[in-house]
């Protein structure tokens, strides 16, 4: 049995060249530039690495959002060579030495590479009620209610959503219209009208996202699916979602 | 000066936090959560594996209830928790797994029929009852009797934080992003709130609450690789330390997880082993059973990493630059089941290992990750020290681990502790008890002291890093307060954590922009951090036995005889450079598991006086009830700790409620 260790290669390391789009509208003198930092690589180094790096011995002001640095919790999402991804789970072998980094684009800036993905959310999830509405009282003393194994899974799927906001970055409509719900909203809805203990109809869901910001804005271009770090079946659920809706509409 | 009221603010945002603040606003109370970071994003999303509750369902859970899950959790602790809350936890499991089964959990379901399994390495098959089909089922996680472990494929955690995330939107609970605590207000007896410091701007605002509750989970940060996120720093534990009042109990206890990947030492869940997977050394061999005969590599987290750790040292271990690993061996599951089972694990081993795990073997070593320490509380969450603190999840001693955790009982414990603490603080909110009585003096002067704080940092001239002095601290737990300790180890620790301490209160910064500094974060937390680090270290040094997680190899005994007692530390005066440690009496007269052989790892321990003659109590109760509900109320009665929400039996298939 061999195993790689991809920490093994044995290559002199490559000098990297970080170019990372600078700003903090914090401060009334700063103007957005880009700034070149030179670092050297080291084994199974990943930008986490890298950026930490950069902080702790080139320039201590240096903003980015790192939180579980486990490619789980969808706080890093920047653009990568001009590509949205998440930074975390991004290593360094895998991109040419020279390596341009900058914010999301579409959120509100904090400075460098933070962006407030969080406040966008959570709007979206006020706006698009992304909870379970139900009218039963449940005994939880009880046994509960049973679901399909099949359809729990499924349900599951759809789940996987971190809201990084990449596919809000990569998103054309978005950047047309500033309160399109995106792929990550109209996927939540998915999410929960597929989920029997919602109890919404789809009337209730058209409500929600039956207009121009909703499931009729998206232009078809599925630059959320390419980006999607976690694989999500975007590109079919907003097809689905849209046929339903459209039904609605008609009706 | 910004002062914001409200009846209970929350410090962190994971699913403890989140729970604890819808419960009080189910029961009419105002509250706001503060969190570093997006809610959704808490650490509490890493929890892949799942949920321990004794739901019994499946057919290898088949038996399972509250009392199988008790002796489990207690075993596991080594004797260290506080059974009536071990009582009180297991109760509640259930109810809260089937309470976020109505939020939108996907809990994955027992499918009826028979399926194939991996127990041991060899192929079995399970059959299922058709009465149990669309019920929530259960894995096999380390330390348990039973399949109990509660899970939605491998993203039970994120499930669970979205569940609860959106439940904090639905009742419209303000979740204050990007705020972190600087220190509580209180007068030595009353905690009143929190001074805190918004991350963007870098403006303070006085939270003023009737409870303040610190939900920020573990200080698993402290050391230099740990699965945690980088935000479980310990500063919660540290707000409650600096107060001078309110104690932290268990510091030393610190849990090493067997198999997280190195170098990232990101974790792969507990659920590789549940699902069969195995432990290899460097030649191939899997060598678990020859150190754990009846569990292998099964055997409860303390137990497996140093076994682990002892075959490394054998010469056993695969060399590499980072240090030595073992192979975690999941390729005997299959391709199926690992991509549907394990998602996240095969995505880890692709983004940062460049391998894939249905055909390789993953590097393994064990690496910090969780901390059973924490906020010293009562039964109801509460400080015992200052009226008003609260505490629940990871951050709390609350004390259901002892000295180790059971895989699937940290998340389990974050939405129950939640669920119970809440109301405990819903009741106090409700009593003329809970009115505040201060001066705006008070406050101002808690403002001014930590504005003055932040701007002696951004002026200091002095010469000390807050990074380097953060690699330092980490170095020194790691060698020396890590999986194995010994007396000479930990006092060099102790000493190097003391000069550090010092040194941190002469740091200066390159960076002196007083909103969004990540320097200056850094220059306060380290302050901070060292000192949660002594109480671990100075712990840690002064318990001269083995217990669960904290292994002294000058003590390898367990010794209930001196240490059946709880560490408790407090930082008396601002310039000490040591806590003060005291110790709280675990009553074995009082116990319905008395102490004994876990069933695993080594058996050397020395009994506690009492031990014998409370076995025999518990014996003779035992021949006097048939019924499990009745011997449990004579040997131990907990009901009464309770909130009303949360008592009453569970239901199962096998004990239907009439």
């Amino acid at each position: 049995m061999s195993t790689v260790n991809p920490t093994e290669a044995q290559q002199p390391p490559r000098t990297l060249k970080i170019s990372i789009l600078r700003h903090n509208p914090q401060d009334p003198a700063s103007v957005p530039h880009m700034q070149t930092f030179t670092l050297e690589e080291a084994p199974a180094m990943t930008l986490f690495v890298a950026l930490n790096d950069l902080r702790e011995h080139q320039d201590p002001s240096l903003q980015f959002d790192f939180v579980c640095r486990a490619g789980i919790c969808g706080s890093c999402a920047m653009v990568i060579n001009g590509r949205p991804g998440l930074a975390c789970r991004t290593l360094t072998h895998t991109l040419a030495p020279e390596i341009t980094l900058a914010p999301l684009p579409f959120f509100e800036l904090i400075g460098d590479l933070s962006v407030n993905t969080g406040k966008w959310m959570r709007s979206m999830s006020e706006r698009l009620q992304t909870w379970i509405h139900s009218t039963d009282s449940v005994d939880i003393k009880r046994l509960e209610a049973r679901m399909e194994p099949e359809l729990a899974e499924a349900i599951y799927e759809l789940e996987r959503c971190i809201e990084c906001g990449c596919c809000v970055a990569a998103c054309g409509t978005a950047q047309m219209r500033e309160d399109f719900v995106g792929a990550v909203g109209m996927n939540r809805i998915a999410r929960f009208r597929l989920d029997p203990r919602d109890q919404r109809s789809d009337e209730a869901f058209y409500d929600l996202i039956g207009d121009d910001d909703g499931i009729f804005g998206c232009m078809s271009l599925l630059g959320c699916q390419d980006v999607c770090p976690k694989n999500l079946p975007l590109q079919s659920q907003i097809a689905f979602l849209r046929r339903k809706m459209v039904k609605v509409g008609l009706s | 000066m910004n002062i914001v009221y409200t009846d209970v603010l929350v410090i962190g945002g994971g699913l403890a936090g989140l729970r604890t603040a819808v419960g009080v606003k189910r029961r009419g109370h105002e509250a706001i959560v503060l969190s570093l970071i997006p809610a959704k994003r808490s650490h509490s999303a890493a929890a892949q594996g799942g949920m321990q509750a004794s739901l019994g369902s499946s057919t290898m859970g088949e038996g399972d209830n509250e009392d199988v899950h008790f002796e489990d959790t207690v075993r596991g602790s080594d004797w260290g928790a506080d059974q009536a809350v071990v009582r009180m936890f297991v109760n509640t499991a259930p109810k809260a797994v089937r309470e976020l089964a109505a939020w939108g959990v996907p809990w994955s379901r027992v499918q009826q029929g028979e399926r194939e399994s991996i127990i041991n390495a060899e192929k079995v098959t399970i059959r299922e009852k058709a009465e149990a089909h669309g019920l929530i089922t259960g894995r096999d996680f380390g330390g348990t009797k039973k399949w109990r472990t509660c899970y939605t494929s491998d993203g039970t955690g994120h499930s669970m934080l979205y569940a609860l995330g959106d439940q904090a939107i639905a009742y419209a609970i303000p979740v204050i992003e990007r705020q972190e605590a600087l220190a509580l207000i209180h007068d030595g007896q009353r905690c009143y709130g929190a001074i805190v410091r918004d991350l963007i701007t870098g403006a303070l605002t006085a939270y003023v609450a009737k409870a303040t509750t610190i939900a920020t989970g573990g200080y698993g940060r402290l050391y230099e690789v740990s699965t945690s996120a980088i935000i479980c720093e310990g500063i919660g534990a540290a707000l409650a330390l600096e107060t001078g009042v309110a104690t932290l109990g268990n510091m030393e206890a610190v849990q090493f997880h067997p198999t997280a990947i190195i170098p990232a030492g990101i974790l792969t869940t507990e659920g590789c082993r549940g699902d069969g997977g195995l432990l290899r050394d460097v030649d191939g061999y899997r060598f678990m059973p020859d150190y754990e005969p009846e569990k292998k590599e099964l055997a409860s987290r303390d137990v497996v990493s140093r076994r682990m750790t002892e075959h490394m040292r054998k010469g056993k271990g695969v060399k590499s630059r980072y240090g030595d690993h073992l192979w975690l061996d999941i390729t005997v599951l299959g391709r199926a089941h690992i991509e549907k089972n394990l998602r996240e694990v095969k995505e880890i081993c692709e983004y940062f290992l460049g391998i894939d795990p249905a055909t390789q073997w993953i590097p393994v070593r064990p690496t910090q990750h969780y901390t059973m320490g924490g906020v010293r509380t009562q039964h109801t969450g509460e400080s015992p020290n200052l009226k008003g603190l609260y505490s629940c999840g990871e951050a709390a001693c609350w004390d259901m681990h002892g000295f180790n955790r059971l895989g699937g009982n940290s998340v389990a414990e974050t939405v129950v502790s939640g669920m119970i603490v809440s109301e405990f603080i819903a009741d106090f909110c409700d009593s003329p008890d809970s009115e505040l009585n201060l001066s705006t003096g008070l406050i101002r002067e808690f403002y001014q002291r930590e504005s003055a704080k932040l701007n002696t940092l951004l002026n200091s001239t002095g010469n000390e890093d807050a990074f380097a002095l953060r690699r330092q601290m980490e170095s020194i737990m790691m060698d020396k307060v890590g999986i194995f300790r010994t007396g000479p180890e930990l006092q060099t620790a102790v000493d190097e954590l003391q000069a550090l301490l010092t040194r941190s209160r002469n740091i200066g910064l390159r960076c002196h922009a007083s909103g969004a500094n990540p320097e200056l974060v850094a220059a306060y937390r380290i302050q901070k951090m060292l000192k949660v680090a002594l109480t671990v270290a100075y712990g840690a040094l002064a318990r001269t036995e083995s217990r669960g997680a904290h292994s002294r190899e000058d003590y390898p005994q367990r010794d209930d005889q001196n240490w059946l007692k709880r560490t408790l530390a407090s930082w008396k005066d601002e310039n000490d450079t040591l806590p003060t440690l005291s110790y709280e009496d675990l009553d074995v007269m009082s116990m319905e598991l008395p102490p004994g052989f876990r069933g695993y790892g080594v058996r050397n321990h020395i009994d506690h006086p009492d031990t014998e003659r409370r076995q025999a109590e518990v014996e003779a109760r035992r021949k006097e009830h048939s019924d499990r509900f009745s011997l449990q109320q004579a040997l131990m009665p907990y009901e009464h700790l309770l909130p009303e929400s949360c008592r009453g039996r569970n239901e199962r298939l096998s004990e239907p409620l009439s």
